[in-house]
Order: structure tokens, then C-alpha cells, then sequence
């Protein structure tokens, strides 16, 4: 284990231009072991340019990216997975033709990281099956393990993405909006899942809920026009005069 | 037994049947029109590898079918005229011998798909099925300016290739051969999907962000997968520039490659028994429609279109209805 | 090699060059607007060339030989896009292949029904034939040079058309954002039939051009479409400037490959396999360069992909 003090995931100064709009401007943020930390903030505010410089899609300008300790700006999103990044998507990114349960093998294998047998059944594989069950298990989709993806309902397909993650052990989650589309009691079920998930790993959320926000996140950190203007707990945030005037006025 | 694992086994039973019946009645061109599809749905088998379960629409594959063909032309022609390959650094023989020539096809053919993979697949989409177009060619136009090799003409090679222990010249022995190729092939493929390896590719076709995210690399794995795809199709090319004796650069031409796609499409686009299905309804076709009209090619053009606009699971998707979730 | 030969050759695959560009700028163009690879663009270039040879045949008019030919191809072109293209748009790559490779048999075996399969010729004009004495005493084609100048004129009126004009912005708007468009009040369906029928009157017009300087006859589209793939591939898809760079390089690498290379050759060996092994090599050039393009820029030089 690392030293406890070391964040499990950092951005150091980050920033990232796409011609005159600057998206993210010396971004530094960093997730603690157990917490969930929150990252809010207007639409166009560059929360998606952020999460795919930590997770590996685009390649800041200038900063860094560390994952336990380790940098990781140069490395690609398949490099970040297999050093313990788990990562769900805002819309959903599943093998829709697949089932619940072939997703969910697909995920073990990546973490086995042996993708090049061409005989064996994976399925018949019964480590990557025990691996797979669990995961669906622990968000509770095993009876549904049979299932095509296409077929799972909104809020469904978000705990696959969930258990898909799971699959690989992750040391750190990253978690693109994961209560979009979902309706009120969805919502709150999977309030309650992260909720315990946190001490497993911790969890770097995007969110526009607020409920949601305010009632998982340790951390709240407010990004407006490519800027962390705030990183507090729940009462800094909602007392913070800057924050009210920039987002939260607008908004609620 | 789902309905399409009924319809392949009638489809494989019926390509074994026919040409068991030709030969108890003396037909020895329909034996040969058998092993002309057994052969072309052996080289839609290789390209479905990339297209039905990699989503790779590579409109190149003839580049294989031709090596596989030049492969068997080369080694075959320097047997006949008794001249070695080359002598420097080694010497290197010409063979008769269909086993050997399967090799080198298949070795040469992997190889090729290895380069033209690793450049092709470093884009996607509408830029890798012109890339993959424009390899065939180049090696389309290569084959032309070889003379060595009879350029436009191609070469001729007078008697068939010979496989221990059967008379390969009898029409029904070699497509033996050709079926169990074929049958060996399509078990490969099979188990292939169900592998880990067909799970992820299936995926990258499918999300490739998807696979990224479990620290998974799609352009690897597709490029495991077209060289596969490339092996496959290049031992194809070697059967049928046996099955005719000759080889020439239409092989590696473009009407070439859309055959094969085309194959695969008629048939049902990831059925594993797709192209077998598709080339034998191309090959019916092309003697009934052939034999009717010189200008065949518009009824076939009018069909494919029909079948992609309106009927998009060809053949077996059209028998066997939706494709089912596996298990 | 004399300098004459080589300012002669460079003239040769400049025009070879551009008449690529009147074929790849309307792929690309359909590409950009509609997301549509056309394998059947091809066949728009053969059908200009020949309705080119049979109405000059007729007529014994260039002039009018052109115009059938623009005309030819742009309702040959309004019509697949009416009857086929456009279910087509929404459909993937795959099927876009397929189509419109069905749409390649039907029109050449059609066109080997109507004219047969012996090649047509078609005359270059009275008066554009024979050549011109250029500055430093080079003869060249005029014929020829009068395909570098319209398709340079083409060219220009391209860059104008989708710079200045209403349909330009239309167009351009169309590549960046389809529901916006739709949203603004344009007739989307007419937009793109139009850009279709556009794309096809300059394949149209390419056919018959080059149909005056080679044999016409079916086929004789497919060769030049995929030299326009690689053109696109190596301008970048959607790019008109992508199109015209990416056709001159292309036209002069192959022209000049096929001078250069057996030369080159042939200071290191004998002359037979020389000449041999440099036309093999030239055959392969251009897309050699489409790979070094690909190592460099997987997205062409222009393209807007990253």
C-alpha cells in the first residue's frame, strides 16, 4: 500500500486549450482514500474535458495526471485501467448486443489481462465467471445475467457500468454522471450503493444532481469556464458566496 | 437446436451432398461449381472474421486471396520449369506439394495483413475501407508490372498441386480437400467468437471506449484479428488458383474484394454460416442468371441492392430470424 | 534526362493530378455533407465520358459534348441520390459499400448492354489539338494544358461557391451540424440532392475530359475512384484544399515515378531489371505516400479529425 497521505488520484496543474477556449485552466484536484469527491459545475464548464484528461482520452497541454503516486499523463486509457481506474460513462458505453453477463466477462478478462486465447469458451472460463457474478451480484443485476444488454432499462444499464467497473478492482472510480436518466427512486437506490462503494475505492463523481451531491459527497469541488473556483465539504460549498453567485444562484 | 444451427447443418450437409450425387452421376461440373463455393466461402469465412465480428469493413481482402493465389503460382511454376526461387542466401525450391504451398500462402498472407493492418487500423470508419481499397489495388498493379511472374497474363500451372495419399486431379478428392478446409475453418471461427479474444473484439466493434476502460487495446486486438482474417482468405487464394490452374492479377482486383464482401452479405452478416450460404446463392446465380443473360451482373446488382436496403440478414437471417443473445 | 522531358512530365502529372481533384472533390464533398462513401462515383465518371463520345459522335460538337456530359452525369447522379442514396445516409458504412457497390454492376453492365464492350473514342477539338510552344521552348499538349486550366477555373469556382455563396454556407453548415440545419428551414432532402448531383457533374465532366485522351470504356471509372480515395486519404476527408493538394501530389508522384525510378535504378544495375524493378516500384508510389501520410497524419493533411 501506498503511503497513506498520497492522494489516489491527482491532477497537477492542468490545463487544456482548444483554440481560444481555454477548458481547463491549472486544474489541481485531487481524491483521498474512502471519499467520494464531487466535481459540479455549469454545462460547458469543462467537466467532461477534465474527466477525459484523468482518464486518458485527451492529453493536457501542460500538468499532470497521478494515479497512486505513479504519473500517468503519458499513458493510455487502457495503461490507466490496468493501474486501477475504474470508469463509468455519462451514456452508456456497453456491448449492447452482448448480454448482462457477457459485459460483465468482458470486464474480468480486461482485469485478467490475458484478451488473446482463441479456443476456449470465455464463458466457460470459471474464474472470469466468478469474477463477472460477483460484480453483478454486489449491484444487483445477477438475475438478469442473461439478459441483452439493449433489453436493460436506463437505470439497469447504470449498475452494469457499475459492476463492469467493479469486475477490475479498481483503486480509484471515476464516475461520469452517474445518476443521469434516472428517475427519483433509481436514483436514490444508487445513492445508496456508491454510498458503501466508497470504502472499496474511492470515487471521483461528476454530477448535476444535487440531492445526490450533497448527500454522498465528502469533497465538493466548483468548476466554472475551465476554473476550480471552490474545493470545500457540502457546507463550505453551499456557504461559499462566490459559488452561490456563479452556479449555484443560477441554477437553484 | 436453435433454428440457424438447423439451417447450417442442412447447408453443410447439402454442400456434401451435391457433389456426392454429381459424382454418382457423372457430372464433374457440378462437382466443381461445389468446390468453387466450398472455396470462395472458405475466403468469405476469413473476411467475416473482420467484418461480421471486428466490424471491419475491409474492402482489401482481395490483397490476401491474391497472395494465397500467387503463393501456390510461384512455388508451382518454379516446380514445373525445375528452376530454383532463388539460390541467395539460401537456396529455395519450388514444391508441388499443397501443404507446403498452404503455409507459405498463409504465412505470407498473415504477414501482409500484419502491415497493412497495423497502418490501416490506425484510423477507423469511411478511411479505413478506402485504405484497405487502395492496398488491393497496389498490389493489384504490382502483379502487372511482374513480369517475372506473367504480369498481366498471369501464369499457368498444368497439373494440380498434389496432396499425399488422394489423386487431387480427380475432381471429387479435391473438393474434399476444399470441404474440410472449409469445415476445419468454420469450427475455428466458431470457437473463435465464443473465445475470450471473440468477447473483446465483439466488444471493440461494439464500444470501443468500452473495451479502453478495462485496460483492453482495440487496435490490437483488431489487428490480431484481421491477420487472422487475412490467413484464412490467403489459404482460400491458394485453393483457387489450384482449383483452375492459373493465377493472374484479377485476383487481386477490387470487384475481387467486393465479391467476397459481397458474399457475406447475401448470406447474413455474423452468421457463421453466412458466406457459405452466400457464395453458393452467388454461384447458382451467376450459372442460372449467367446462362440466361451475358449482362448477369444487373440482376445481381438489383438482388444485392434489394437485400441491403430491404432484407438486411440476408439469407440465414431471413430463415432464421433474430439473431439470438448467447449464452 | 533532359530538362525538356521532365518540365514535360510535370505538366503530365499536374493535369493527371487535377483531373483527380474534379473526382475527389466530389466524394469528398459527399462525404463531408451526407457522411456517404460512394463507391459508385466511378460510374458518374464513365457515364460523363460516354455521353461525351456518343453526342460528339453525333454532333461532332465538343462543346455540346460537354455540356451532355455535365448533364448526363448530374441527372444520373440527382436520380440514384432520388431512388437509392438517400435511404442510405442513416444506414452504416457497410451497407453504404454494399449499395453502392450493386450500384457499380448495375450501371456498367448496363452501359456494356447500351454501348457494348468495345471501347468508344472520343476526339480531342480541332481546335485544341496539337501542341504549344511554352517559355524555354517546351512543346506541350494544348488539350492538355486546357485540363489544367479548367480544372484550376473548377477549382476556384469550388472555393468560391462554398466560401460566398448561400449554397456554400448551406453546405457548410450541413458538415458541422445536420439537425441545426434542418432546424434553420432548408430543405435538407434538396440540399442533398443537390451536392449529389454537383459531386456527379464533376465526375462527369472529369470522365469526359480524360475520355478524350484515353479510350472510353466500362470500367474505366474504378481505377480513378480509388486513385481518389487515396487522394482523400491523404488530403483529409472534407477538405476541398485537402483535395486539390493531396490530387497534385498524387498526380505528380505517379507521373514522376514512373520517369524516376527506372532511372534511378539503373545507376546500380542492368538496364532490364532497371527498368523492371522501377516500374514496380513506380506502380506502388502513391500509395507508399498514402502510408508515409498515414504514419504522419492519420487524418490527412487537412483533415479535421485529430
Amino acid at each position: 500500500m501506498t503511503d497513506p497521505q498520497t492522494p489516489v488520484l491527482e491532477t497537477r496543474n492542468i490545463c487544456k486549450s482548444f483554440d481560444a477556449l481555454k477548458a481547463s485552466q491549472d486544474i489541481s484536484l485531487d481524491l483521498r482514500a474512502g471519499e467520494i469527491h464531487a466535481l459540479i459545475g455549469p454545462n460547458g464548464a469543462g467537466k467532461s474535458t477534465l474527466i477525459a484528461q484523468i482518464a486518458g482520452g485527451l492529453k493536457p497541454d501542460s500538468g499532470t495526471v497521478h494515479l497512486n503516486g505513479r504519473d500517468v499523463t503519458a499513458l493510455p486509457t487502457a495503461k490507466r485501467a490496468q493501474l486501477g481506474l475504474g470508469r463509468t460513462f455519462q451514456v452508456s458505453a456497453l456491448a449492447m448486443e452482448d448480454t448482462v453477463l457477457q459485459n460483465a466477462v468482458l470486464g474480468a478478462l480486461g482485469a485478467q489481462g490475458r484478451p488473446f486465447r482463441l479456443f476456449r469458451s470465455a464463458l466457460a472460463d470459471a474464474r472470469l465467471r466468478e469474477v463477472a457474478e460477483q460484480a453483478l451480484e454486489r449491484v444487483g443485476l445477477q438475475d438478469h445475467a442473461r439478459t441483452r444488454t439493449s433489453e436493460l432499462s436506463h437505470g439497469q444499464r447504470r449498475q452494469l457500468e457499475v459492476a463492469v467497473a467493479l469486475t477490475l478492482d479498481p483503486k480509484a472510480f471515476v464516475m461520469d454522471e452517474p445518476m443521469a436518466g434516472l428517475g427519483a427512486s433509481g436514483s436514490k437506490a444508487l445513492t445508496g450503493f456508491l454510498d458503501s462503494l466508497r470504502e472499496q475505492a474511492p470515487i471521483l463523481m461528476v454530477e448535476h444532481d444535487m440531492d445526490a451531491v450533497f448527500a454522498l459527497a465528502d469533497r465538493i469541488s466548483v468548476l466554472v469556464y475551465g476554473q476550480i473556483i471552490a474545493t470545500g465539504s457540502v457546507a463550505d460549498i453551499r456557504a461559499n458566496p462566490e459559488v452561490r453567485s456563479a452556479y449555484l444562484g443560477e441554477d437553484a | 437446436m436453435t433454428r440457424e444451427t438447423l439451417i447450417n447443418s442442412a447447408l453443410a450437409l447439402a454442400l456434401l451432398l451435391v457433389p456426392l450425387w454429381a459424382y454418382s452421376a457423372d457430372e464433374p461440373f457440378i462437382i466443381t461449381l461445389a468446390t468453387k463455393v466450398a472455396i470462395l466461402a472458405l475466403a468469405g469465412v476469413g473476411l467475416n472474421i473482420a467484418l461480421g465480428l471486428g466490424g471491419l469493413v475491409s474492402l482489401g481482402h482481395a490483397a490476401f486471396f491474391g497472395i494465397g493465389g500467387y503463393a501456390m503460382g510461384i512455388l508451382a511454376s518454379h516446380a514445373q520449369s525445375y528452376t530454383a526461387i532463388t539460390d541467395w542466401p539460401l537456396l529455395i525450391e519450388g514444391t508441388k506439394s499443397m501443404p507446403v504451398i498452404w503455409l507459405v500462402a498463409v504465412v505470407a498472407s498473415g504477414i501482409t495483413a500484419l502491415l497493412i493492418g497495423a497502418l490501416s487500423l490506425r484510423t477507423s470508419g469511411v478511411y479505413f475501407i478506402m485504405i484497405t481499397l487502395a492496398f488491393g489495388q497496389m498490389l493489384y498493379y504490382f502483379a502487372i508490372s511482374w513480369a517475372a511472374y506473367g504480369g498481366e497474363d498471369g501464369l499457368s500451372i498444368y497439373v494440380r498441386n498434389g496432396f499425399p495419399g488422394l489423386n487431387t486431379l480427380d475432381p471429387i478428392q479435391f473438393f474434399a480437400i476444399t470441404f474440410v478446409l472449409l469445415l476445419a475453418a468454420l469450427l475455428f471461427a466458431a470457437r473463435l467468437a465464443n473465445s475470450p479474444f471473440g468477447l473483446a473484439l465483439n466488444a471493440a466493434r461494439q464500444s470501443p471506449q468500452r473495451v479502453e476502460t478495462i485496460g483492453l487495446s482495440p487496435y490490437r486486438l483488431r489487428l490480431v484479428a484481421f491477420v487472422i482474417s487475412g490467413m484464412i482468405t490467403g489459404l482460400a487464394g491458394a485453393l483457387f488458383a489450384d482449383l483452375n490452374r492459373f493465377v493472374s492479377p484479377t485476383m487481386f482486383s477490387w470487384q475481387t474484394s467486393g465479391e467476397i464482401m459481397v458474399f457475406i452479405i447475401l448470406g447474413g452478416t455474423a452468421r457463421l454460416f453466412g458466406p457459405v450460404a452466400g457464395a453458393a446463392l452467388f454461384i447458382i446465380l451467376e450459372h442460372i442468371l449467367g446462362g440466361l443473360s451475358e449482362f448477369w451482373h444487373i440482376y445481381l446488382g438489383v438482388l444485392l441492392l434489394l437485400v441491403v436496403l430491404f432484407a438486411k440478414g440476408g439469407v440465414i437471417g431471413t430463415l432464421a430470424g433474430q439473431d439470438k443473445a448467447h449464452d | 534526362m533532359s530538362l525538356i522531358l521532365l518540365a514535360e512530365q510535370v505538366l503530365n502529372g499536374l493535369q493527371f493530378g487535377i483531373m483527380l481533384f474534379l473526382m475527389a472533390a466530389g466524394l469528398t464533398l459527399v462525404f463531408g455533407v451526407m457522411g456517404l462513401i460512394n463507391l459508385a462515383h466511378g460510374s458518374l465518371f464513365m457515364i460523363g465520358a460516354f455521353a461525351a463520345a456518343a453526342v460528339a459522335g453525333a454532333t461532332g460538337s465538343f462543346l455540346l459534348a460537354l455540356i451532355a456530359a455535365l448533364a448526363a452525369a448530374a441527372a444520373a447522379g440527382a436520380l440514384v441520390e432520388v431512388l437509392v442514396i438517400r435511404r442510405l445516409y442513416a444506414r452504416d458504412h457497410l451497407d453504404q459499400v454494399l449499395a453502392t457497390f450493386a450500384l457499380i454492376l448495375i450501371f456498367s453492365e448496363s452501359t456494356r448492354w447500351l454501348f457494348g464492350s468495345f471501347p468508344l473514342f472520343l476526339n480531342i477539338p480541332e481546335t485544341l489539338s496539337g501542341p504549344v510552344t511554352l517559355p524555354g521552348g517546351i512543346q506541350y499538349s494544348l488539350y492538355r494544358l486546357t485540363l489544367i486550366a479548367i480544372g484550376l477555373a473548377v477549382a476556384f469556382g469550388l472555393f468560391l461557391l462554398i466560401s460566398r455563396t448561400r449554397l456554400g454556407i448551406r453546405i457548410r453548415a450541413g458538415e458541422s451540424d445536420r439537425e441545426m440545419i434542418a432546424a434553420l428551414g432548408v430543405d435538407i432532402s434538396k440540399l442533398y440532392t443537390i451536392v449529389f448531383a454537383l459531386g456527379a457533374a464533376l465526375a462527369g465532366l472529369a470522365g469526359a475530359l480524360v475520355g478524350a485522351i484515353q479510350s472510353v470504356q466500362v470500367g474505366m471509372g474504378e481505377p480513378v475512384l480509388i486513385l481518389a480515395f487515396v487522394v482523400i486519404v491523404i488530403g483529409g476527408i472534407g477538405s476541398i484544399k485537402g483535395a486539390l493538394v493531396g490530387a497534385i501530389l498524387v498526380g505528380l508522384t505517379d507521373t514522376l515515378g514512373k520517369l524516376l525510378l527506372p532511372l534511378f535504378f539503373g545507376l546500380f544495375m542492368d538496364n532490364a531489371s532497371a527498368t523492371s524493378t522501377g516500374s514496380a516500384l513506380a506502380s506502388m508510389s502513391i500509395y507508399i505516400l498514402m502510408a508515409i501520410v498515414l504514419v504522419m497524419k492519420p487524418s490527412g493533411l487537412y483533415g479535421a479529425r485529430a
